[in-house]
């Protein structure tokens, strides 16, 4: 990764978050600015946020306010879309992932993502899977992936359900595990920021009940970023959490003000269900 | 007021009752040429099918014995010989089509692909005899795979794109989403993933090659003797066949049928084969 740039000025309108005693958290991502296209249209309207390290900050807002969309700036991942544009920037500890030079594919292995409906590559196995990211990035050392295998699998609440069925393929599992074995396999490349992108919606409460413990474990290791539809997930497992509206982050603030003393008046509107 | 629904009710069964009939009746209009043509080749060719007949050159007319091995080593031959082309520019072109390019470049090539497979055979036996037997003043097994070859590459190109194609986006994603290079994702997750499907389609062309009879009329030539040199010219089953079927001995009309047997039920294993390579794997309990 090249050194980090001058820094430039930050959005002199972004919320500062603080902590409980007012001082500025430590921060492990900062979008500064950061506008999107698609093709003509705009999807993301001048957003500047920031994520705090080592916690959970929630993304909510009604469909098609540009959540998914904005976090996959984060992770490069809207590149993928032909006629995608953005302008801003991305910081990851200070340093810009849109820098030019800068490998997307790098920044992938460092911000790792977890999707909406799970996708277990069916021609693996369980354990294949898992170390799959490791292993086509040209790791080849059987007792490191062994390792990192297991140490995955238990930190995504899984090696218990799976260890003796390593071999059998990774669609055999019900929806739930095959979710918990995605974010084990996001897991496995160690990655500093973890993405999940309604990774909740395709399941029933028991299994997201199992995630959501999950990722309040996964939060003393990793930075977590999650879209959610769910407004009371969004109030069970987060710290922070951001409202987004039409492309705009209206607001963002600790989890327990935004839910019960929002400052503005759309964030109260939508958290009471004036409009959904 | 009874009377006038039950009549309704009768017209309606007999109608339903007619397209049923209608329907099956086409069901068996399709199924009953494919029968008809096996049943009669394998009729016609089984009295000649022995041992001799996968193990001798032919032999002279009158003289007892004569078979089609080397027609049907050669056709092996040429199969092997137009693979070489055919599988790896139609596959990793298909590859192409479905993962880089441009909307309009790749539906330009998508329809001169089209066009090409409709292209009747014989003018790629044309175009090769233009450019490689009248160049080499011969014909040869080579040429006879080129053009065979040629043949399979936009019909392979076609069935790997469109398997590729089928592959969810969400495995791309995941894949791209863990860091792995794009290239590496499309090698060993998406083209891994299609890899049933795109076997398939060349499974499909091999066995539709290996009945083409009119490319290898000016190319491979065919051969009554051995071939011991891929520049010089081979036997091929359907050449063969063609070649007994138009002369005036029964002898060789009996090898004929033969030989059609052994074509047909060539084109039936590739199929089965087919079956099997794409059964469906019961997920492990």
């Amino acid at each position: 990764m090249p050194q980090p740039e001058v820094v430039e000025p930050r959005d002199p309108g972004a919320t500062v978050l603080l902590n409980t005693e007012g001082e500025p958290l430590p921060l492990a991502m900062e979008a500064n600015n950061v506008s999107m296209w698609y093709g003509a249209k705009r999807a993301i309207d001048n957003v500047s946020m920031d994520m705090p390290g080592k916690a959970v900050t929630a993304i909510i807002g009604p469909s098609g306010c540009g959540k998914s969309t904005f976090i996959r700036a984060l992770n490069r991942m809207h590149e993928l879309v032909p006629h995608a544009r953005i302008e801003g920037s991305v910081f990851l500890h200070g340093q810009n992932l849109y820098a030019s030079g800068v490998d997307p594919a790098i920044v992938r292995r460092r911000v790792g993502m977890v999707f909406q409906k799970s996708n277990p590559f069916p021609t693996m196995s369980i354990g294949e899977n898992v170390i799959v990211g490791l292993r086509l990035n040209g790791v080849s050392d059987r007792k490191f992936l062994n390792e990192r295998l297991e140490q995955s699998l238990r930190m995504a609440a899984l090696w218990g359900e799976v260890k003796d069925d390593l071999h059998k393929s990774g669609t055999s599992l019900s929806g739930g595990q095959q979710q918990r074995l995605c974010i084990a396999r996001a897991l496995a490349v160690e990655p500093e920021v973890l993405l999940m992108d309604e990774p909740c919606s395709a399941l029933d409460p028991i299994a997201t009940a199992k995630i959501e413990e999950l990722i309040q474990g996964l939060k003393t290791r990793y930075t977590i970023i999650i879209v959610t539809h769910n407004m009371q997930q969004a109030g069970r497992i987060s710290d922070f959490t951001a409202f987004f509206y039409m492309g705009r982050l209206i607001e963002i603030g600790s989890t327990t003000k935004i839910f019960t003393n929002p400052n503005e008046k759309q964030t109260e509107d939508y958290i009471t269900g004036r409009f959904g | 007021m009874q009377t006038q629904r039950k009549d309704h009710h009768s017209w309606r069964k007999l109608k339903s009752a007619l397209i049923s009939g209608l329907t099956f009746c086409s069901a068996v209009l399709v199924i009953a040429p494919l029968g008809l043509v096996f049943f009669h080749v394998l009729k016609s060719g089984i009295g000649a099918i022995n041992l001799e007949f996968f193990t001798n050159l032919p032999k002279p007319v009158g003289v007892p014995g004569g078979g089609m091995a080397n027609a049907i080593v050669g056709t092996l031959v040429l199969l092997t010989l137009a693979s070489i082309i055919g599988i790896p520019i139609g596959v990793l072109g298909g590859v192409f089509l479905a993962e880089y390019g441009t909307a309009r470049v790749n539906a330009v090539l998508r329809f001169i692909a089209d066009v090409l497979n409709g292209v009747p055979s014989i003018i790629w036996g044309v175009v090769v005899y233009g450019l490689i037997v009248l160049r080499f003043k011969s014909f040869s097994a080579y040429a006879g795979g080129l053009a065979l070859g040629l043949i399979m590459i936009p019909l392979i190109l076609r069935t790997t794109e469109e398997v590729i194609l089928l592959v969810p986006v969400g495995y791309r994603e995941a894949a791209l989403a863990l860091g792995i290079a794009r290239w590496k994702t499309i090698v060993q997750i998406v083209v891994k993933t299609a890899s049933r499907g795109i076997i398939t389609g060349i499974l499909l062309a091999l066995a539709r090659i290996g009945g083409e009879t009119a490319p290898l009329l000016f190319t491979a030539f065919g051969n009554r003797f051995w071939n011991h040199d891929l520049s010089e010219p081979i036997a091929a089953l359907p050449l063969q066949i063609f070649t007994y079927a138009i002369s005036p001995y029964d002898d060789w009309h009996r090898q004929a049928w033969a030989g059609a047997l052994v074509l047909v039920t060539g084109v039936f294993c590739v199929n089965v084969l087919v079956r099997i390579v794409t059964r469906v794997r019961t997920a492990s309990a």
